[in-house]
């Protein structure tokens, strides 16, 4: 078969980059104006298969450029440089409500780019493509060390940035549920902060041990940040995510050991007893399980449980004792927190007190509960194991 | 409190060919540096590469914008880092920095040093140091071992459904089985075969034109390559394999012919005898220089006029391109290219 002039060439640049990163997908030496289809495949660790595809039209020298081109159709439209991994979703038929998580942070999610003739929808893996491209994005820059911890009784992992340090530091708290997400934590090591991802609702438990760990174990593990040799002790953050986010909430004010330089709550809030430790904060959580309500799809909504945001002042955190800035990012559209009225409230309660200035808060409309690193995809709703009943949901 | 001094290498993790931006931020102003790259070779020797910088008035220096003002490179050399590098004092002599895994990247320290220095990286601590992978191997390029119809090698394929260019790819008279260029290559979408054709330590001789018009034949068969587009490519020795076979061969009609640091003298048809002739002949060529390193290039000089002894190049009838060093100590390449192409001779190669 001769083949005449340039061959068609699909590229995608970089071909290893970090998951946060940018990605330039281009098509050179299409016919003109031609109907193209770019598709991205993924399996996850898990065994399922996740897809996203948009659909573009060559221009007049038969090139197509994901980053500049608008996307006509697909699992996203309009001009979206990162659409193909942002809507990545699972494919008809997989099993309900999966969530993407990457589990191995220390390997890459193998992504497959194929470009397909015309405006395809479905059956993709019964096509042949036009080319294909595979693309590796890594949570972990090369030279950053996973370290298990279990330290003073404290379990979690510790990611350090390659080089001598010293670095800034970030203790992460992650959201409820069962197992220890780290992928938010090797990708701030990744961009050059020695971060603790804190096993704080499943540690390992020394035999007769409390059921929920106090507050002297996140104090504990503050300091073993601040007492580490590549760790700047007056730079150390703390982000939490939802349920993490109540934590580092309620430390920041209470504690009189844990001064973080800066607090970072996605999708939090700050209704919990003021001082609690975690198992008063749950035990608070299930005298309002009956707020529990459901959509059309039986998914199950926890928005109401913290509300109406409390007026009395020892059912919320005291965010105007707070000495340091705050960044809260809410969802406009969280059905599992009311992190929106949450961030109002504090915001007003640090604009009485005078500290107003040390707020920020980025707010997203449409945008649901689980704020993950960029371009992460999106899902509506996921199975969650309830971390201190060990129910799973939906419930069977 | 200043910002931490970031040292940044991006893309982290690229292909060995590809450019990179190393940065250093929150230096401060007119502050002297040096940037340093350190690499364990497979074979555990180290190899490092440095330049000294100053930082401009936001602290900031830039290897791909700025100059370098000394090290093992100067001036504005932004992949200085990497091309000279240089086997570390202290080390074995004559390596050559060569990856035989392909499938694992290089990984490389860059490290920013205070002040400008020359040696003594390792006793003292750098201000800040990254590890950036350089890769022959895209992600999704499959390496298939070869041995089928007494042909020996390495096949490599770029991912997609294809049908791509193919590449027949010959090292050098040093032998063995060297894959990283064919790695490279399939890369950037050519289906690129390395083919074993010379026995490490052996002396180049009595080679078979049917062995690599099969080479050639297993790549055009394979179901994801384009028949009528492979080309035949050749380093050194492997020159010497692709002009008799680009010249004579009856089988292989290679679609283009790339030659590096080769010469057309002395095809692989040579007879025996007359090749054992003009060892004798030449042996007294062969010199040193003064530091004991052999220099090989006028075994071959003059260019030999006896047609047994040169390939006819006027039967190539495929685009041909020879690729040459003005300074080859080890071939007369230019003297070869001369012969094949005379300068100001017209024609398209």
């Amino acid at each position: 078969m001769a083949v005449q002039g340039p061959m068609l060439w699909l590229s995608v640049h970089p071909c290893r980059g970090l998951v946060d990163e940018k990605i330039k997908v281009l098509v050179q030496h299409a016919a003109p104006v031609q109907r193209l289809t770019v598709h991205t495949l993924f399996r996850s660790e898990d065994g399922d298969d996740w897809e996203a595809f948009g659909h573009y039209v060559s221009d007049s020298a038969g090139a197509v450029d994901v980053s500049e081109d608008v996307c006509l159709g697909g699992t996203y439209s309009g001009h979206e440089p990162m659409g193909l991994l942002w809507s990545l979703r699972p494919v008809p038929g997989s099993r309900p409500s999966l969530r993407f998580r990457k589990k191995d942070t220390g390997t890459p999610m193998l992504v497959t780019i194929s470009l397909h003739q015309g405006f395809l929808s479905d059956s993709f893996t019964e096509r042949l493509p036009l080319a294909s491209r595979v693309v590796e994005r890594w949570y972990m820059a090369p030279g950053v060390r996973r370290v298990e911890l279990t330290e003073g009784g404290v379990t979690g992992t510790l990611f350090l940035p390659p080089g001598p340090g010293q670095f800034p530091a970030v203790l992460d708290l992650p959201g409820g549920g069962r197992s220890l997400p780290e992928a938010r934590a090797v990708l701030l090591a990744s961009h050059g902060f020695v971060t603790l991802a804190l096993n704080y609702l499943n540690p390992r438990r020394t035999a007769g041990g409390e059921y929920h760990v106090g507050n002297d174990y996140f104090q504990t593990a503050f300091s073993v940040l601040q007492t580490h040799p590549q760790v700047i002790r007056e730079r150390i953050a703390i982000v939490g995510l939802s349920f993490g986010a109540s934590m580092a909430l309620g430390l920041s004010v209470y504690s009189p050991t844990i001064k973080p330089s800066c607090l970072v709550s996605i999708s939090g809030s700050h209704v919990q007893p003021a001082g609690g430790s975690l198992g008063d904060i749950f035990a608070e959580f299930k005298k309002n399980e009956k707020n529990t309500r459901y959509d059309e799809e039986k998914r199950v909504i926890w928005h109401d449980l913290l509300l109406p945001i409390p007026s009395n002042p020892s059912k919320k955190v005291d965010v105007g004792q707070l000495c340091c800035p705050l960044l809260l990012i809410v969802g406009e559209d969280d059905q599992n927190w009311p992190a929106e009225e949450s961030a109002s409230d504090m915001k007003e309660m640090m604009e009485m007190s005078g500290n107003g200035h040390l707020l920020t808060v980025l707010s997203y409309p449409d945008t649901g509960h689980l704020i993950e690193p960029p371009y992460s995809p999106h899902c509506r709703s996921s199975n969650f194991i309830n971390a201190e009943s060990r129910e799973k949901y939906p419930p069977r | 409190m200043a910002g931490t001094i970031m040292l940044s290498v991006h893309p982290s993790r690229g292909l060995v060919d590809e450019k990179f931006r190393v940065e250093v931020e929150n230096l401060p102003p007119a502050c002297p540096v040096t940037l340093h790259c350190l690499h364990r070779s497979e074979d555990q020797d180290h190899w490092e590469a440095f330049g000294h910088y100053c930082s401009d008035h936001s602290g900031t220096v830039k290897v791909s914008e700025d100059e370098s003002f000394g090290g093992t490179y100067s001036g504005r050399e932004c992949m200085g880092l990497l091309w000279s590098m240089r086997p570390v004092p202290g080390s074995r002599r004559g390596l050559r920095l060569r990856k035989t895994h392909v499938d694992i990247p290089m990984t490389l320290l860059i490290s920013v040093y205070r002040g400008h220095l020359t040696a003594g990286f390792r006793e003292l601590p750098p201000v800040a140091s990254v590890v950036a992978e350089r890769w022959y191997m895209a992600p999704g390029v499959k390496r298939i071992a070869v041995e089928e119809r007494g042909v020996v090698g390495t096949f490599f394929i770029p991912p997609g459904p294809g049908p791509f260019p193919g590449v027949l790819d010959m090292w050098g008279g040093g032998g063995g089985l060297v894959e990283y260029r064919s790695a490279l290559l399939a890369s950037h979408g050519f289906a690129s075969m390395a083919l074993k054709y010379i026995d490490p330590g052996d002396t180049p001789t009595d080679m078979a034109m049917g062995y690599f018009e099969t080479a050639f034949q297993i790549i055009q068969d394979h179901p994801q390559v384009i028949t009528d587009r492979v080309g035949i490519l050749g380093l050194s020795f492997g020159t010497s394999v692709a002009l008799t076979v680009a010249a004579y061969s009856q089988i292989s009609r290679p679609r283009c012919c790339v030659c590096i640091s080769g010469s057309h003298a002395y095809p692989i048809t040579t007879p025996m005898d007359l090749l054992a002739e003009a060892r004798v002949r030449n042996s007294e060529k062969v010199w040193k220089d003064e530091e004991n390193n052999v220099i090989w290039r006028n075994l071959i000089l003059p260019i030999p006029t006896d047609p047994a002894l040169r390939v006819d190049v006027g039967r190539i009838e495929c685009p041909l391109l020879l690729v040459n060093g003005d300074d080859d100590q080890n071939w007369a390449t230019t003297e070869s290219a001369e012969d094949v192409h005379p300068k100001g001779s017209g024609g398209f190669w």
